[in-house]
């Protein structure tokens, strides 16, 4: 509708503020439009997902691949894995012991050290980790599909990509997530055990029932549950953004860097309400 | 009064006498005419609204080679991906052996999908798996019931047939550029496809290879009794292997007609990639 107040006509001629208005209308755009762009993929995530969990209960199972993506999470984290596990019960347990000692208290360092590792650090860690070998992997494998059209190729050959590629791929994760991380726990208890040894003389044995006597059912069970959450995130988040990148080879790349950057927010932001939803156990 | 005559590809013809047989002399009581496999209507399709095919229309008859010319960026991969259904296009039908492949799902598709070789750009050779897991993959999920003997021959005999039986158990990054297309066109042939899709068959290689992938496209409608659509720029691999030749521009045919018409054609654009 045409506004015919003389006074606003005015106003609205004087060269500052019609510049002013025009800035202020380009900038509108542009935050309308990063919101709309923000909203959208956020809209495609949520779709992808009710797709993965639609193909996941499917009749056709590809077990083969999912056996296959298992052992290769396996066998790509598990050197990396090992060496973290061990060095971070060594590295808690030389730091530790100092302080527990000015207290006299260096008989509770096991059970300290274990409720540590199987509560928060071994977790949290080996996913973190997970999200920078297995989330890169994933989004560069499928973004390189993607760009060389072997989805395409897949999808021609009568094989839904979604079922063969995404849904082994994330259950795949989901399941050896929480492997990787009990065996990194133990690790992390026996590097824990190693740095005891290096300044005393600790056996095996009561090291490791001083240690579980720390540990109660309420430590363990919470831990081991988000660690599921973990892995599908991972997952999940690794094959969407390898499975949504463009035509460009630099995609790829793009691809494998915003697959680790959002996995590892998304294991802090699931550690974070799991912790909130566990303190109520404890 | 009765005509033999030898049905080339197996499609069901109309009227009395009908037989989908490939390769079977039959009897037929009127005129024979050619069938179109593909049917294409007035077919639209864009992209961020920029339309790239325009109203085109075109049929693929039933054995024949089909030529889609024209420059780059004109629709000529949009059309092919359209037809297989990678893409769904804005507007106009298209139709496999009568079929609205725009109406199709799942099985349906799927069916339909597995009647048609592609052959990508790239290749698009599985990196992950070897040459010979790349044939069995199509082949163990489109002709599920055979055994392991009928699939190892099946492979061998597909790899043959390109001249490259030695290389089934090499990585598709130990093959060159040209064994790569010649493997991804055995893993099209592999399942016995009636329709082959051709996208850039010769792009990026020497002047020996594309005209060897050439007369492997040859071999294959010969062999295999095929129906193609090849997608190119190259004048050589379109001399070498069209029957029919359509020339889209901006997305809508300019012209159709035999390699004569187009080499000793006039006109200014068409004179260019007839240099």
């Amino acid at each position: 509708m045409k506004n015919n107040n003389p006074a606003l006509k005015r106003f609205v001629k004087l060269p500052d503020v019609k510049k002013r208005v025009i800035k202020l209308s380009e900038k509108t755009i542009e935050k309308t439009q990063i919101a709309t762009l923000f909203f959208s993929e956020i809209g495609e995530f949520f779709l992808f997902l009710f797709h993965t969990i639609k193909e996941t209960f499917s009749r056709s199972f590809e077990f083969k691949e999912f056996l296959r993506q298992c052992y290769q999470i396996g066998n790509r984290t598990l050197p990396l894995i090992s060496v973290t596990g061990l060095v971070i019960g060594l590295v808690l347990t030389i730091q530790s012991r100092p302080v527990l000692a000015d207290f006299g208290a260096v008989s509770l360092l096991p059970g300290m050290v274990a409720v540590s590792i199987i509560r928060e650090m071994g977790p949290v860690i080996t996913a973190l980790i997970c999200a920078g070998r297995i989330g890169s992997g994933m989004g560069a494998e499928l973004g390189s599909m993607k760009v060389t059209e072997q989805i395409d190729a897949m999808e021609v050959s009568s094989t839904n990509p979604m079922r063969f590629l995404v849904v082994t791929r994330v259950l795949a994760a989901t399941l050896m997530i929480p492997i990787l991380v009990l065996y990194a726990d133990a690790l992390g208890i026996m590097g824990s055990w190693a740095g005891a040894n290096i300044k005393g003389d600790v056996p095996f044995v009561l090291f490791f029932s001083q240690a579980f006597s720390a540990v109660g059912f309420t430590d363990f069970l919470p831990a081991v549950v988000k660690t599921f959450f973990f892995g599908a995130a991972i997952g999940i988040i690794g094959c969407y953004k390898g499975y949504t990148a463009g035509r460009g080879t630099e995609s790829v790349g793009k691809a494998a860097t915003s697959a680790v950057v959002l996995s590892s927010l998304f294991v802090i932001i699931i550690d974070l309400i799991a912790v909130q939803i566990t303190d109520v156990l404890y | 009064m009765e005509n033999r005559t030898q049905i080339a590809a197996g499609i069901e013809l109309p009227g009395p006498g009908r037989i989908i047989a490939r390769n079977k002399t039959v009897s037929w009581n009127k005129p024979v005419r050619p069938e179109h496999v593909i049917e294409i209507d007035n077919l639209g399709k864009g992209f961020d609204n920029d339309p790239v095919l325009k109203n085109l229309s075109l049929k693929l008859y039933n054995g024949e080679n089909l030529v889609v010319l024209g420059k780059s960026g004109s629709g000529k991969s949009v059309l092919i991906k359209c037809i297989i259904r990678l893409l769904l296009p804005d507007q106009g039908t298209i139709k496999v052996f009568g079929q609205n492949v725009n109406e199709l799902t799942g099985k349906g598709l799927a069916e339909m999908r597995e009647k048609i070789g592609f052959l990508f750009q790239s290749g698009a050779l599985y990196d992950s798996m070897t040459v010979k897991e790349n044939l069995e993959f199509p082949l163990k999920r489109i002709k599920k019931n055979l055994s392991r003997k009928e699939i190892d021959e099946k492979v061998a005999e597909a790899l043959d047939n390109v001249g490259l039986g030695e290389t089934l158990y090499k990585m598709p990054s130990e093959l060159s550029g040209g064994m790569r297309k010649r493997v991804s066109l055995a893993r099209t042939i592999v399942v016995d496809p009636m329709i082959m899709l051709y996208d850039e068959p010769t792009t990026g290689l020497d002047p020996v290879t594309s005209d060897e992938i050439s007369s492997l496209i040859n071999d294959v409608q010969d062999k295999y009794k095929t129906s193609s659509i090849i997608i190119t720029h190259d004048i050589e691999c379109a001399r070498a292997t069209a029957d029919r030749i359509i020339m889209v521009k901006d997305g809508e045919v300019y012209k159709e007609g035999s390699i004569e018409e187009f080499v000793n054609s006039t006109d200014a654009f068409i004179r260019s990639f007839f240099k």
